[in-house]
């Protein structure tokens, strides 16, 4: 860690060495030389990887389908739901891993509209926390169900029954905005990849290049190519935000459309997407971290620089949850309602409301503004894992924790979560794993023309002594 | 009362439970368990918040000991005018039928999404847990006029629709028009001080409406607005006891 405070400090002096030192843009290698460390790293296949995706698959099959299994045979009373809580930590996991997803569409898709030159080595790591995370969060509101078995009678199609699914109730809403996001962040994911997948291609023989032949849809690099490329990453890159933000907005209503108090409240839709935010944002960081802890040739791609950065925006976004939690509950105990009241009483009284504030304001308050916490990588997976516990436990105490208090004292309840809905929570976490562990050696996870790219626009300019970073406008 | 104003020559069901009345006897849940074929859980799974009931009785303390008495709400779907249940059913399993103006559960189109139980301001509705199967002897005395349910969906009180059903096709047969106590829910008939009345609200001589007109009547959380179609009379604190009816 002591390095990397000296590569900084040393950055300050300007000197050009310690700008390559510290930027990857500044860093410049041959395209050649970066293809190969990313197909190296992609084609890094051990014992241990096939041990950790086996061990993935095992306990996603165990763990998930079969808890799922369970409850479909034996009912759902397995699970701790009762009355009033009808909704257990399954809709929390949704509405958790939603958030999860929004990481990659944010990191990604605004950076790149802002031009942040920074995203460039990771924007793809972050987009497929966004498809897998949906993936995941996906099959919480079939899993829910009480005949999960009958889930296709909300979709929209011509049936037997003669019915039409219900357009105004908020889970259809749910389904649509799902759907849509799910398809327009595949589709932003895979634009920017088409020419890493043609670069996999002509580093690949036998089966392996055919299929990566068609993968890559003919891509030769040609100027008129490119044109393509760059306007549709473009057109998405604006149109996938307001999607995004809708997502997020969408789900925050299926709470904030009833008349549960507590839950029906106007900010709860930009309340839900900046905690989406905070704890994507740390899911990016830890998977970053990780990855460039365990994949080859990564801490030439991903540097300090970037945790630092990424650790700034954390800092940033835990102030806007804070600003949005004291506009609900605050105001919620000002106002004095008596039923409101009851719930906040009994929210305060619960340990995982205090957790939920160290961990989303407090410990990232205390920690982020430091650099050295920002650029050591196990200091800054420390935090960001207690931010997304933090966020995990505001949606256990959003979903799980508020209807235990309602209008009719007589019918205040309580709830535990079961062994089967944890063995579920643990099977999601183990489904996105193996997920994103199997596609991290099945695409390059570095986009590497957008390096390259940025590379080719960055220079260092001499003023005075100083040397001074420049970038070229290129899009 | 605005849904009583809007008649169009149909029945608007409703009811209305005195609450000076009611003793707190559990007559009603037993009668509603019998008639609407709904299992005993247990104990336990009951204490947990399980229990099947579509009619429970809220009981509340009022007051410190010595000066302590109990109070009774016998509570159950209130059958809203404007239903928090309806339009969040993704599957339209929950759906306001218009001429009775009553909340209906289709059990067959539901998939258990739980979002009505979860939208009902009075807790009203109970999901299957589990399939549920009834002991000897109560197996014998299953209601043949009321299906059983299956796990993994969501049930709740009907006014036993089964009997107005029932008076109504009696009614065409004998070629009469339904009298006022024609139809009775099965917690109204069970209840040994009168306390359940109902009837038709739209009839303007039916007990309850002119119940449902006395000073001592309210509707539950009513500021809701959710225009239920149960009334509750309660006067002792202002000294109306006895005043009407």
């Amino acid at each position: 860690m002591t390095t990397d405070v000296q590569m900084m400090s040393k950055a300050h002096d300007r000197g050009e060495e310690a700008l390559a030192q510290e930027h990857l843009m500044h860093d410049p290698r041959s395209q050649e030389e970066m293809n190969g460390m990313v197909m190296e790293a992609m084609q890094d296949m051990g014992v241990k990887y096939y041990a950790l995706v086996a061990f993935l698959a095992v306990m996603t099959g165990v763990l998930l389908f079969g808890a799922w299994g369970l409850l479909i045979f034996k009912g759902y009373g397995l699970a701790g739901m009762n009355r009033p809580v009808y909704w257990g930590l399954f809709i929390t996991n949704f509405v958790f891993w939603i958030g999860i997803s929004h990481a990659g569409t944010f990191v990604s898709a605004i950076l790149r509209v802002f031009k942040a030159e920074y995203r460039r080595p990771f924007t793809r790591a972050a987009e497929m926390l966004t498809t897998f995370g949906l993936m995941t969060a996906g099959i919480f509101p079939i899993l829910h169900l009480g005949r999960s078995w009958r889930f296709y009678w909300m979709i929209p199609y011509p049936n037997q029954r003669m019915l039409w699914p219900n357009f105004r109730a908020p889970i259809m809403w749910d389904m649509i905005a799902i759907t849509t996001y799910l398809l327009c962040s595949t589709m932003y994911l895979y634009l920017p990849l088409i020419p890493d997948l043609a670069m996999t291609r002509d580093h690949s023989t036998g089966w392996k290049r055919t299929i990566y032949k068609y993968l890559a849809l003919g891509w030769r690099g040609t100027e008129r190519q490119w044109a393509h490329l760059q306007r549709a990453i473009n057109i998405f890159a604006f149109a996938i935000i307001p999607v995004m933000f809708s997502v997020h907005t969408i789900v925050a209503w299926d709470f904030a459309a009833t008349r549960m108090v507590g839950w029906h409240t106007t900010i709860f839709g930009p309340f839900f997407v900046i905690g989406a935010i905070l704890s994507g944002v740390s899911a990016v960081a830890m998977v970053l971290i990780i990855v460039r802890a365990t994949m080859k040739n990564m801490k030439y791609f991903i540097r300090p620089e970037h945790f630092d950065a990424i650790g700034k925006l954390i800092l940033i976004v835990s102030m806007g949850w804070a600003y949005f939690f004291y506009n609900e509950f605050f105001l919620e105990w000002y106002g004095g309602e008596a039923t409101g009241h009851v719930v906040l009483d009994f929210l305060m009284s619960s340990p995982i409301w205090w957790i939920m504030i160290i961990c989303n304001m407090g410990i990232p308050f205390m920690t982020l503004w430091s650099k050295k916490v920002r650029r050591t990588p196990w200091m800054l997976f420390t935090v960001t894992a207690l931010i997304n516990v933090g966020m995990y436990f505001e949606r256990v105490v959003i979903i799980n924790w508020i209807p235990f208090r309602n209008r009719m004292p007589f019918d205040w309840g309580d709830y535990m979560p079961s062994p089967i809905e944890i063995s579920i929570t643990l099977g999601a976490l183990c489904l996105f794993a193996l997920l994103y562990v199997v596609m991290s050696r099945l695409i390059p996870l570095i986009p590497v023309w957008e390096v390259k790219e940025g590379q080719t626009s960055h220079s260092v300019r001499k003023v005075g002594k100083a040397s001074i970073s420049s970038v070229a406008e290129l899009e | 009362m605005d849904e009583k104003s809007n008649k169009t020559g149909e029945d608007k069901w409703g009811m209305v439970v005195d609450l000076d009345l009611c003793n707190g006897c559990g007559a009603c849940v037993t009668a509603c368990g019998i008639e609407n074929n709904l299992p005993t859980v247990g104990e336990d799974e009951s204490a947990y918040g399980r229990g099947m009931h579509w009619i429970r009785i809220q009981r509340y303390w009022e007051g410190e000991y010595p000066h302590i008495r109990a109070r009774y709400y016998p509570v159950m779907c209130q059958q809203c005018g404007a239903a928090p249940c309806e339009p969040v059913c993704p599957v339209y399993a929950t759906y306001h039928s218009e001429p009775e103006a009553i909340n209906i559960q289709v059990y067959n189109r539901c998939v258990g999404t739980r979002f009505c139980a979860q939208n009902c301001p009075y807790v009203a509705r109970v999901f299957n847990w589990f399939d549920y199967t009834q002991a000897e002897p109560m197996n014998n005395f299953f209601n043949p006029d009321v299906t059983r349910r299956t796990r993994g969906i969501m049930e709740k009180c009907t006014f036993c629709l089964q009997r107005i059903r029932r008076a109504q096709e009696d009614a065409e047969q004998g070629g009469y028009e339904l009298a006022d106590g024609d139809v009775q829910t099965a917690c109204s008939q069970a209840c040994p001080t009168r306390a359940i009345i109902f009837g038709n609200l739209a009839d303007p001589e039916s007990r309850v409406a002119r119940l449902s007109e006395s000073a001592r009547a309210y509707r539950m959380l009513e500021d809701l607005g959710t225009k239920p179609k149960v009334f509750y009379l309660k006067g002792s604190e202002t000294g109306l006891r006895g005043l009407t009816s």
